[in-house]
């Protein structure tokens, strides 16, 4: 099987830094945001941006692909 | 009427509805193996959204969630991160499953095994675990149902014949329509659910305190400690939380049946897309937390938390409405219930017992085998969910737990020339075993991380070992991967 491109797994790798290794960072409850708890509040941020960087990942891929199969 | 006959039948139109359309899905057309498993490979952006939407969306996350919530607190926020890394997992390995489905005619998960090891013990395995690790998510469907149909009747009827009554129901709308009714009852199961959680989400905080931000208001005053890890409990901290998000997001396209749905997906391209967008469906979860955490503070003190959301909806809207949502409840338990049974009978018939025990049955005999293993499944998760009670989201978390194990065979198998079946088969069978004897002892979670992810952990270290220490793989033995590579003019 083809393999994805480097650029795109590094994008990928975003979403998980954000939402799970970083977890010790962001579990607080303050301050609040928009009275949501702050941990609670970084969550759904990231629901939202997530989509955000795999957009990115699927344009490189489509580059790559493209790329790939030559002139 | 009485307040429960108005719930109970605005939740039976609802169900009727869902049903009907289910049935009728099912008459226009023929029904061979194929057109019941994987409707003919013709399903379309959108169609392929719902479909995995309505299997995502399950009793889990519509009573599992709030109960958690409810009962443990801070630890349950792991579900948001997992939903939503799984699409980012996903992204990379349904599109080549998928080709690889099209160019070797695959339907199911052990059909991938088979056709990339070519070892029938390893086939015969991942099929079993599959098998197996339905059963407590089976049983969470069931569970749910019959919590619905209890406080849906204010209490009149008894949760064992709701549960029974629920599985006759949910096995006719099997045989009748197969995966294209579920698609179809998905929509409407969908429109529903989303209603209600932005009913219960908003408006129940908005009831009581005011609105969501004097709610969290009163809780940090009342109960700080409930909002971060570890909660309400003494072991699922900040370890617990990085190894289940990471176990359960790998793991969520290993089951067998969103395993299976990528091949109902028109082309690859289809599939890497969805994974960008769906990742916004799991932003409607947050309104279960709303749930969960609102009940902790109206009715405090309920010794079972997976009743806090629907007890808290009684309490606060007329009955038609919480008839609405015990409906669209019950369609949520039982969409994915069937899906779930569909794709184990399917593999029990197809893949382990044709190719193991009866090599010369017929197309028809394996339909008719896996109609009569719907009925047998049914019943065994029916017993247990009579005769044991776990949390809903704990029932999920011991399925994941076994369905991971196929990660590094998949992952490694797509990528990886040099991974054998013999060391694929050491692995799942030693994280299987592990994470089972690990949880059976009540040693989960085992120094603090999730014993599913250190059965995990041990699984891939001995696939890249023993895959390392086999012997490089010659022309002719194993499965050749330039098979797999697709020719440049296709793509």
């Amino acid at each position: 099987m083809k393999t994805p491109s480097t650029a795109a797994v590094v994008i990928a790798l975003i979403p998980f830094a954000a939402m799970c290794f970083s977890v010790s960072l962001w579990d607080r409850v303050q301050p609040l945001v928009l009275g949501l708890p702050f941990n609670l509040c970084w969550l759904i941020a990231w629901i939202v941006l997530t989509p955000l960087c795999m957009a990115v990942a699927y344009r490189i891929e489509a580059v790559h692909d493209a790329r790939r199969r030559g002139p | 009427m009485s307040a429960a006959a108005v719930c109970l039948a605005t939740m039976c139109a609802i169900v009727a509805v869902g049903a009907a359309l289910g049935f009728l899905a099912g008459v226009r057309r023929r029904m061979d193996l194929e057109q019941w498993t994987v409707a003919g490979r013709g399903f379309g952006v959108v169609l392929v959204f719902l479909l995995m939407a309505g299997e995502v969306y399950t009793t889990f996350a519509f009573l599992g969630l709030s109960g958690w919530t409810y009962s443990r607190g801070a630890p349950t926020l792991y579900a948001l991160a997992y939903l939503t890394l799984a699409y980012v997992v996903s992204f990379f390995i349904l599109p080549p499953i998928w080709e690889l489905g099209r160019r070797h005619g695959m339907q199911t998960q052990s059909d991938f095994f088979r056709v990339r090891y070519r070892s029938r013990c390893l086939t015969a395995l991942v099929c079993t675990v599959g098998i197996v690790a339905f059963v407590p998510y089976l049983q969470l469907q069931i569970t749910g149902l019959g919590i619905i149909v209890s406080i849906a009747s204010f209490d009149t009827i008894g949760r064992t014949p709701a549960m029974a009554l629920a599985m006759v129901l949910l096995v006719g709308f099997v045989f009748a329509g197969g995966v294209r009714a579920v698609a179809w009852v998905s929509v409407l199961k969908d429109a529903l659910m989303l209603i209600a959680a932005l009913a219960i989400g908003f408006g129940v905080p908005l009831l009581y305190f005011g609105g969501i931000g004097p709610m969290f208001a009163a809780l940090v005053a009342a109960r700080p400690a409930h909002l971060t890890m570890p909660g309400a409990t003494s072991n699922l901290g900040h370890a617990w939380y990085v190894s289940t998000v990471l176990l359960t997001s790998v793991g969520f396209y290993m089951w067998p049946h969103s395993f299976g749905a990528a091949f109902t997906a028109r082309n690859a391209d289809t599939l890497r897309r969805n994974a960008v967008v769906m990742p916004l469906y799991s932003l409607s979860l947050a309104c279960m937390f709303f749930a969960g955490f609102t009940a902790l503070l109206v009715i405090p003190g309920l010794a079972n938390g997976d009743l806090a959301m629907l007890l808290l909806v009684r309490r606060s809207f007329p009955p038609w409405f919480l008839g609405l949502i015990g409906g669209a409840g019950a369609l949520t338990a039982m969409v994915p219930a069937a899906i779930f049974i569909l794709t184990a009978s399917a593999l029990f018939a197809k893949n382990l017992y044709r190719p193991l025990i009866a090599p010369a049955m017929t197309d028809d005999q394996v339909v008719h085998l896996a109609r009569g293993t719907v009925v047998v499944l049914g019943s065994i998760s029916l017993a247990l969910a009579i005769f044991t009670s776990t949390t809903l989201v704990s029932l999920l978390l011991i399925g994941y737990a076994g369905v991971a194990q196929f990660f590094p065979g998949v992952v490694l198998g797509l990528y990886w020339r040099r991974v054998t079946a013999r060391a694929v088969l050491t692995g799942v069978l030693a994280g299987v075993v592990t994470a089972t004897v690990l949880m059976l002892s009540h040693h989960d979670p085992c120094f603090g991380v999730s014993a599913g992810f250190l059965a995990l952990c041990l699984n891939f270290l001995l696939v890249v070992l023993l895959s390392l220490l086999g012997p490089v793989r010659n022309a002719d033995s194993g499965a050749s991967l330039d098979a797999f590579e697709l020719p440049a003019a296709v793509r």
